[in-house]
């Protein structure tokens, strides 16, 4: 990456930052029902992948944490906002929530609300893919707790018996809703499990951006040029609960301030700052002109958007 | 027209299906190499090679979520579950993602596979073998049930399958593959949707899909020729969405209605048809409406007992004779 290209993705992951904390204050004033999973302390992890693969070209599908991955694809902030709202403007035009944002212009094949349940759709996008010959591939972002579904183990062994290009990128922040990882499970170290089904795997720090770019562009390369599956495991944090309704009791403020010290905005924005390509005035601009945009922008149009018709409530059930 | 198999149907979609557009795949346990269970994929490895052909593992959840994820970007993918009971490790897949998806997405998204499963109590195959549980895929919103009751059904139902863009689950049934039937020489579709007038009568209505319209229509025989009781023979084809004006149009006609079922009563396709009867023609009955079903057992192995689990035509008689104080 340039460094115009690390200026550009430190003012989109302040954009998912700020977006997040905002859909966080619309839910507080019950604009934004159902659950809500925020995803502030993890941006690199979704941004670093990215930037090494292409957005709006290779398919991306994750869990229900999904806002962030939809928008780096490509999707209108202002879209995944109305669907938040449930509006008929909204990418899922407001039948699927936060949970189910799509947009599949982009190739953004969805969030899905149960864990686990994307890694085989995944791997069948992947097939698809192998099929028709494109040179795409398939990344399937999911958190550490989905990898002691029974479909984990059932999609890995299948992705490899086949090649399959589907990159796996697990995000492990830790916990798996309010249980931490080293309660739930027998390996911690998530790459590793990989190795049960001969794929290729590695580990990284997941708050640098330059090192989550550096092993994606590594097994996105790996991905495309035919070689098979690949696992990449990212350490990071969430800042929130992993809902709404968690107030975090299962983890100190300790921890969670430890984290921060290792904030991902923060290491991008202090880079740039000594490589001279930013200042800290500069910085505080974009976290302005970001949240005017999100005012005047995305809050206005997911406010004002039409709710939808209850005529069409049987609408899209089949095709 | 000829005369074929069952199975020989089914095989003749697939290699219809396959030969026509290159994103057409089957998949499954054993369906390519080793032939199929039920040889319905009989020499499409050979034909087709292993890409299009997929030996899966033993991972129903797994590769069903896999077909179903290829769906998503233009793959046709038929995929065979050897045997209904395995269905329930796919069936997160087959609710959660590909019945849901196109709701949930909005109609972005559309899930267009074909999901393929063998049910029913075939011989002593015992408890874990021999599911019925068509009932639990009825219900699911956005999920297409056919259930073929002869070979043009079969071959028919999974052509028009393959080329339906909603995710749709052909129930088959174990006993069934070996059946005889004419299917025509040329292509032939059979509609997904409505029910069949399979014999007309006037004076009651046997409703039946899969085997039990055989037994109704094996019924229906004896009604007339022993006992003077004319009776029609609906085939319930679609389970999902149901033909109600089907089932309101025969019992405008007969005013009685028995329901015949393999699976178990409770929540099952009879009383969902009694609900229909009621909501639907209520006031044009002339006696309560009846089910024929299987005990509620885990299936025994015993086949004295496997026997007296399971209904048969004669069961379908007595109901009626019953119904007509003839009993």
């Amino acid at each position: 990456m340039t460094l115009d290209d690390k200026k550009r993705v430190l003012r989109e992951m302040v954009l998912h930052r700020r977006f997040e904390e905002r859909c966080y204050q619309a839910y507080i004033e019950r604009k934004i029902g159902g659950f809500l999973h925020l995803y502030p302390g993890q941006e690199a992890c979704c941004n670093g992948v990215m930037e090494a693969a292409r957005p709006g070209h290779d398919y991306v599908i994750t869990g229900y944490r999904d806002h962030v991955h939809a928008i780096k694809c490509g999707t209108d902030p202002k879209v995944v906002m109305a669907e938040l709202y449930g509006k008929e403007t909204g990418c899922s035009k407001g039948r699927g929530g936060s949970m189910h944002v799509f947009d599949v212009a982009h190739r953004f094949m969805g969030g899905y609300a149960l864990v686990g349940g994307p890694f085989p759709l995944a791997a069948g996008i992947a097939k698809g893919i192998q099929m028709k010959g494109g040179d795409e591939i398939s990344i399937c972002f999911l958190g550490d707790a989905a990898n002691n579904q029974g479909v984990f183990h059932e999609t890995l062994n299948m992705a490899k018996v086949w090649n399959l290009p589907v990159l796996f990128v697990c995000e492990n922040n830790q916990y798996g809703i309010g249980t931490s990882i080293q309660r739930s499970t027998a390996v911690l170290d998530q790459y590793k499990r990989a190795c049960a089904y001969n794929i290729e795997a590695a580990q990284c720090d997941g708050q640098d951006i330059d090192t989550v770019y550096e092993y994606a562009k590594t097994a996105v390369d790996y991905v495309r040029s035919g070689k098979g599956p690949y696992f990449l495991e990212l350490m990071t944090y969430r800042y929130r609960g992993h809902s709404m309704s968690d107030s975090r009791g299962y983890r100190s403020r300790e921890e969670e301030e430890e984290w921060k010290l290792r904030d991902p905005i923060n290491i991008l924005r202090d880079k740039l700052i000594a490589a001279g390509a930013l200042s800290m005035d500069e910085f505080t601009a974009i976290e302005k002109a970001t949240d005017d945009y999100i005012e005047n922008d995305v809050m206005k149009f997911a406010e004002e958007s039409p709710e939808p018709n209850v005529a069409d409530l049987e609408k899209y059930v089949l095709a | 027209m000829a005369e074929m198999m069952y199975w020989e149907g089914l095989r003749r979609a697939h290699d219809e299906e396959m030969t026509r557009d290159p994103l057409v795949i089957c998949m499954g346990e054993d369906i390519g190499v080793a032939g199929g269970t039920y040889k319905a994929t009989k020499d499409l490895y050979e034909k087709f090679g292993e890409k299009r052909v997929m030996d899966t593992p033993i991972s129903e959840g797994g590769y069903t979520g896999l077909g179903i994820g290829a769906s998503f970007i233009g793959i046709r993918p038929i995929i065979e579950i050897m045997s209904v009971n395995f269905a329930w490790l796919a069936m997160d897949q087959m609710f959660n993602s590909a019945a849901k998806v196109r709701y949930m997405s909005g109609g972005q998204l559309t899930a267009p596979c074909v999901f393929r499963s063998a049910g029913g109590a075939a011989h002593q195959l015992g408890a874990q073998h021999s599911a019925r549980m068509e009932k639990v895929f009825m219900g699911v919103a956005g999920l297409r049930v056919v259930t073929p009751s002869n070979p043009k059904q079969a071959y028919g139902m999974l052509k028009s399958a393959v080329r339906s863009d909603d995710p749709v689950f052909i129930y088959e049934h174990e006993l069934m593959y070996n059946m005889k039937g004419e299917i025509p020489d040329e292509e032939y579709f059979h509609p997904l949707e409505g029910s069949e007038v399979t014999r007309s009568g006037a004076d009651v209505t046997l409703f039946g899909y899969n085997i039990s319209v055989h037994w109704c229509l094996k019924a229906a025989e004896i009604l007339e020729k022993q006992h003077g009781i004319s009776a029609e023979v609906v085939d319930l084809y679609a389970l999902a969405p149901l033909d109600r004006a089907g089932i309101k149009k025969s019992i405008s006609k007969t005013h009685r209605a028995v329901i015949a079922e393999e699976d178990e009563a409770p929540v099952g396709v009879g009383s969902e048809i009694i609900a229909i009867i009621n909501e639907e023609c209520f006031f044009e009955l002339d006696a309560a409406p009846v089910r024929v079903h299987s005990a509620l057992v885990p299936q025994p192995y015993n086949h004295t007992l496997e026997k007296a689990a399971i209904p048969d035509h004669q069961d379908v008689v007595n109901a009626v004779l019953k119904m007509f104080g003839k009993a």
